[in-house]
């Protein structure tokens, strides 16, 4: 079952394009994940996909709504972890997930998931005196504690330690294994070739490619080096060809 | 839930499902709680609101050489009772221009609006939420600072009370109106803070806190007349000298409240 499709997506900001032509389709509990390097389009993308911006073209259908027309109906089934957002320096763990807890019709149980997400030991730590790690792990449970059907989750790891960053993927394919389709986007290559199911490669705001990431490492050819791994394939179909060198 | 969402919309098959009004009083009464507690885990912010109108009478009062004899300087009433109601238009003005402003700036420089607006909840009810707590301090710190005048000093003063509450409500709106202009096209909170204190102090100059009552010059007066806190300032004191407030004082703030809190609603970015 498919539960997004995105079809010929546009968004500019003024003269600037940030999303030439994107169109995908995710199925409904997979990880599907979004790549790319800065500045290509994947955040605008993913906030058109909620509603939170309007495409300029192109349409999108997310569980068959028609984010621009049904923004508060896809508030209550898709839970987002937005990159660089942030919560007040002195609110604490139990606090936040109670608050955000309170504004879903059937909201998740939020001492499990403060327990899931291993916070319930800072559950009386202001959000100031978080870790990176932390503070990431609390910015998905917010994501998660409404039961969405869909969690999108832009940048999760970028600034997080090694440790902190394996055990933020670990999170992710817990939050599927409940069920929840997980939009991804990420511009590390061992994120998304440990985590996603399907990718797609986006460059200034067109879709390169959609594939696995066994499919995309594998039909790479690239001059002198044998076994590519999918940083060389994405590269590949990012970078404008060059001449070899 | 119309047709075309997906069978599985009701996977929690719980029988008692919250309605949409019951969540949204819960939802609101948990965002004003929230925003009462961090309003008071900034204990700087939360004194200059609420301790603060009450200990500067306490102080005029009780360190000031004369401030609870009659003079002629203040056309023969006691320095505190004129003081008392321009002590209300500084709390007023403290309350809009630096509790809520910084509030409202920080919550968008974080984040937490945009964060919101990814929830059911509307970033409108937060800022609603920020109104009811930062209002709620302001008319407790202006209580504190009654009850200080009248338990240690034994003011009598026989204001008039509608006045008295109408000047309060529209130099409260006008000031708030103000705040969120400003917190409306200043980009970071650290600008709203410097734009902020860049309108208080004059503000507060206006509003007679260094030249009270009849110290204050003429020209001075008439230019204050036409600020908001300037203008609530000198009615709260036509008010508690037992007269109504001027059909002026009572179109300026008016006024500023319209012009600005439409300005505000037209400007304000959410991210
Ligand atoms: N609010 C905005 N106003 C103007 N330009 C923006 C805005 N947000 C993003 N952009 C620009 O749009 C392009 C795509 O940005 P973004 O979607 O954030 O990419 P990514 O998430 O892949 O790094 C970039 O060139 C960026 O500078
Ligand atoms: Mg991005």
């Amino acid at each position: 079952m498919t539960v997004i499709e995105v079809s010929n997506l546009q968004k500019r900001y003024g003269d600037q394009v940030a999303v030439r032509d994107v169109s995908f389709e995710v199925r409904a509990g997979e990880i599907f994940g979004i790549v790319g390097p800065n500045g290509s389009g994947k955040t605008t993308t993913v906030e058109c996909l909620t509603g939170l911006r309007r495409p300029d073209g192109g349409t999108i259908r997310v569980l068959g709504l028609d984010p621009d027309l049904a923004r508060a109906e896809l508030r209550r089934s898709v839970g987002i972890q937005l990159q660089e957002s942030q919560l007040p320096d002195r609110l604490k763990v139990w606090e936040a997930l109670d608050l955000y807890s309170s504004f879903y019709a059937d909201p998740a149980d939020w001492r499990a998931l403060m327990a899931d997400m291993g916070l319930t030991a800072k559950r009386n730590t202001v959000f100031a005196k978080l870790s990176g790690g932390q503070k990431q792990r609390l910015s998905v449970a917010l994501a998660l504690v409404g039961n969405p059907r869909i969690a999108v989750l832009d940048e999760l790891t970028t600034g997080l330690d090694p440790q902190a960053r394996r055990d933020t993927w670990q999170l992710v394919r817990d939050v599927r294994d409940r069920g929840v389709t997980v939009v991804l986007v990420t511009h590390f290559m061992d994120e998304a070739e440990r985590l996603c199911d399907r990718l797609a490669v986006v460059r200034a705001g067109e879709v390169v490619a959609i594939d696995t990431p066994a499919n995309l490492i594998a039909r790479t050819e690239l001059p002198g080096i044998e076994r590519p791994s999918l940083e060389d394939a994405v590269l590949a179909l990012t970078n404008p060809p060059r001449a070899a060198a | 839930m119309n047709a075309t969402a997906s069978p599985d919309t009701a996977r929690s098959g719980s029988g008692t499902r919250a309605t949409p009004r019951r969540i949204a009083i819960r939802s609101t009464a948990k965002l004003v709680v929230t925003e009462a507690k961090l309003f008071v885990r900034e204990p700087l912010g939360a004194f200059f609101a609420i301790v603060f109108p009450a200990a500067l009478i306490l102080v005029l009062g009780g360190a000031m050489p004369g401030f609870t004899e009659p003079s002629a300087d203040v056309g023969g009433r006691l320095p505190i009772e004129v003081y008392l109601p321009i002590t209300l238009a500084l709390a007023i003005g403290t309350v809009a221009l630096v509790n809520l402003l910084n509030a409202l700036a920080a919550d968008r420089e974080k984040g937490v609006l945009r964060r919101l607006s990814t929830t059911p909840v509307s970033p409108v009810r937060l800022l609603g939420a920020q109104l009811v707590v930062n209002v709620s301090a302001l008319v407790v710190g202006c209580g504190l600072a009654l009850l200080a005048a009248w338990g240690a000093f034994r003011i009598t003063a026989h204001p008039n009370v509608p006045g008295l509450l109408i000047a309060f409500v529209l130099g409260a709106a006008s000031m708030v109106a103000l705040a969120l202009l400003v917190a409306a096209f200043t980009p970071t909170g650290r600008a709203a803070t410097g734009l902020g204190s860049l309108v208080y102090y004059p503000m507060l100059f206006a509003a007679g806190v260094w030249t009270p009552g009849p110290l204050m010059p003429d020209a001075v007066r008439r230019v204050a007349d036409f600020t908001p806190l300037g203008a609530a300032s000198q009615a709260l004191q036509d008010a508690w000298a037992g007269d109504w407030p001027r059909p002026l004082h009572l179109a300026v703030m008016v006024g500023f409240t319209v012009v600005l809190g439409g300005l505000a609603t037209k400007l304000f970015r959410w991210s």
